[in-house]
């Protein structure tokens, strides 16, 4: 199928990506692309067929809940944007 | 440097030469290549000789393993403590890893040199390494060629003879089909093999890290190494340790494969594989015929929607992996904003390059309320029957012989406007990552105009020593994993003679 003109705009919003309406044109053909190959699996029977999310049907591993990892705040936050006092600062989000 | 990591390992504890001498002959012939292939974003000379230094002390204590000394190179999605981390992307371009990989830091443990991090597809996005923001990677043998992707920076310094041996990531391909552009040997191990912490996340339930080497007994040395449990990975198998080489170090014998069934599905030779590769293939049939094997045809009717199923569930994947990239914690946030929303969404839109953003968009889409069931649920159900098909094939057969990749290189550009075409590549790889079975590409030939072809060899859960078996018995009567790229190989050791 093909993606509505303002779809583009929409599913690039949901993402938190910005695309001016230049790019959506050559964006739009590109997905349509996408979604006509995807769109072959419509075709196949999966009746009573459970869906496989994982490479193996194992459980996952659990463990015990304690704390394994150390402070190590600092270090990490030296890859940040901004920071002040420990914190990561974002723009203002409440008045 | 075409030595394999074999012959360089015993040549160390033979002391003939030092990991110092083998490792300045590394990043000499890395630096001459660079300007040509563009393999790396980031050398660690500094780092490379301290390292070999620690190794020439340790074999000179005897206090050395087989990898001890012997200079990698990492794909750039794997995290290297202190040392840049990229992904081949704008949004990592400065971020420099706080922690080591598990099999980073398994390789370190085992002596090796890092040598520095290679060029990739973006995220690990791609087919041809072209999507990387530091610039295509060249294929060594014709440098208007791409290399394939997305582990191409890996593939091509290994096939130029830079170092010895690589790590790769392979969601879809991403070690085979470089390997096979190439002309190398590249191992995409059962997924929970190797442990997944460190590895910058593409599609969890797809990502498989593996080695490149010149040959099979090399891919085999090198998985000894990163394979094992990882608590910290939840998907990473506690299994007992093994000996991948155990099956290789058995004696030759004029008919070493007998007993052997090889399945050959009639998907894997339909319409659309070059005639020089589907005869390349042909001729390493019969070899492998030669050596004892049998043949059998199977029926894997299911591969034709693999990649289909593979570009709704990778995507999916993708969309919420690469949702940690905000421009709060790390990488790259952009200049101007007006408020957080326009500062999450101009980040991305500055730090992604196009083929993620579509893959980023197309995850979101088929997650999204009407569409999940339609596409993403529809995926996983049919992933289910493509595993089917291959558990059941493997009761008639122990092995799944084909070409790795339709064709051989294409040149740099070919593609690069047509996303479906160039996902069409994948078309015989992405199978054994849905359904998290080892597979492995071997070199098998050449086309007319002088580019490798790749043979793909699958097999069931767990049987990569078997894998590595036949490939070995394969290269101990074939000449073609000894071929060197003629151009490049030249240049290098005109630039070493020059020093």
């Amino acid at each position: 199928m093909a993606l509505a003109p303002d779809a583009i705009i929409r599913l690039a919003r949901l993402a938190r990506i910005d695309i001016d309406r230049n790019e959506a044109r050559d964006v739009k053909k590109k997905l349509d692309a996408i979604l006509r190959l995807i769109d072959d699996l419509q075709a196949i029977d999966t009746a009573d067929i459970v869906p496989m999310s994982h490479a193996q049907d194992v459980m996952l591993a659990l463990r015990d809940d304690v704390v394994t990892e150390t402070d190590q705040h600092e270090r990490f936050q030296q890859e940040a944007p901004a920071v002040s006092g420990g914190l990561y600062l974002v723009p203002k989000v409440i008045e | 440097m075409m030595q394999t990591v074999a012959e360089l390992s015993a040549a160390l504890r033979a002391r003939t030469i030092s990991s110092a001498e083998i490792t300045q002959q590394s990043l000499a012939r890395v630096a001459a290549a660079q300007p040509v292939l563009n393999a790396f974003i980031t050398v660690d000379e500094a780092g490379a000789l301290a390292s070999a230094r620690a190794a020439d002390a340790a074999l000179a204590s005897g206090d050395s393993a087989t990898l001890t000394g012997i200079p990698i190179a990492h794909k750039d999605v794997l995290m290297t403590n202190g040392l840049r981390t990229t992904c081949g992307s704008r949004m990592l371009e400065h971020f420099v890893a706080p922690y080591d990989a598990h099999v980073v830091a398994r390789l370190r443990d085992a002596g090796t040199v890092l040598i520095g991090k290679t060029n990739m597809d973006e995220f690990a996005m791609g087919s041809s390494n072209e999507n990387s923001f530091f610039g295509p990677v060249r294929n060594p043998w014709n440098a208007a060629y791409v290399p394939g992707g997305s582990s191409g920076g890996s593939a091509t310094a290994v096939a130029a003879g830079l170092v010895p041996a690589a790590t790769g990531t392979d969601t879809g391909g991403s070690i085979r089909q470089p390997a096979a552009l190439t002309g190398i040997c590249g191992l995409k191990p059962t997924y929970g093999i190797c442990s997944r912490y460190g590895l910058v996340a593409f599609a969890s339930s797809l990502d498989t890290p593996g080695p490149f080497a010149r040959d099979a007994l090399d891919c085999a040395l090198m998985l000894n190494a990163m394979a094992g449990h990882d608590a910290r990975d939840a998907t990473s198998l506690d299994r007992p340790v093994e000996d991948y080489t155990r099956e290789l170090r058995a004696p030759s014998s004029a008919k070493p494969l007998a007993g052997l069934r090889i399945g050959l599905p009639a998907e894997y030779f339909g319409d659309g594989i070059d005639r020089s590769v589907a005869s390349a293939i042909a001729t390493a049939l019969d070899t492998l015929r030669a050596l004892g094997a049998t043949t059998v045809d199977v029926a894997l009717p299911g591969v034709a929607h693999s990649v289909p199923v593979y570009y709704v569930i990778a995507p999916a994947e993708a969309s919420s992996n690469l949702s940690r990239f905000d421009g709060v914690r790390y990488g790259h946030r952009a200049a101007r904003y007006d408020d957080i929303g326009s500062m999450y969404s101009r980040t991305r839109a500055e730090g992604f390059g196009a083929e993620v953003k579509r893959r980023i968009l197309v995850g979101t889409y088929v997650l999204s309320h009407g569409y999940y069931d339609a596409y993403y649920l529809k995926a996983q159900k049919v992933r289910r029957l493509i595993a089917q098909e291959f558990v059941d094939a493997y009761a008639q057969c122990d092995v799944i012989a084909g070409p790795t990749a339709p064709t051989a290189a294409f040149a740099i550009g070919a593609k690069a406007d047509d996303p479906v075409e160039m996902y069409l590549n994948d078309i015989f790889t992405v199978a054994a990552n849905l359904t998290g079975m080892p597979a492995l590409s071997i070199p098998c030939g050449f086309t007319p105009n002088g580019l490798p072809i790749g043979l793909q060899l699958q097999a069931s859960y767990f049987a990569e020593a078997r894998l590595l078996n036949v490939a070995h018995r394969f290269q101990q009567v074939t000449e073609w994993h000894r071929r060197t790229p003629p151009a490049i190989t030249a240049r290098a050791l005109a630039a070493e003679g020059a020093r």
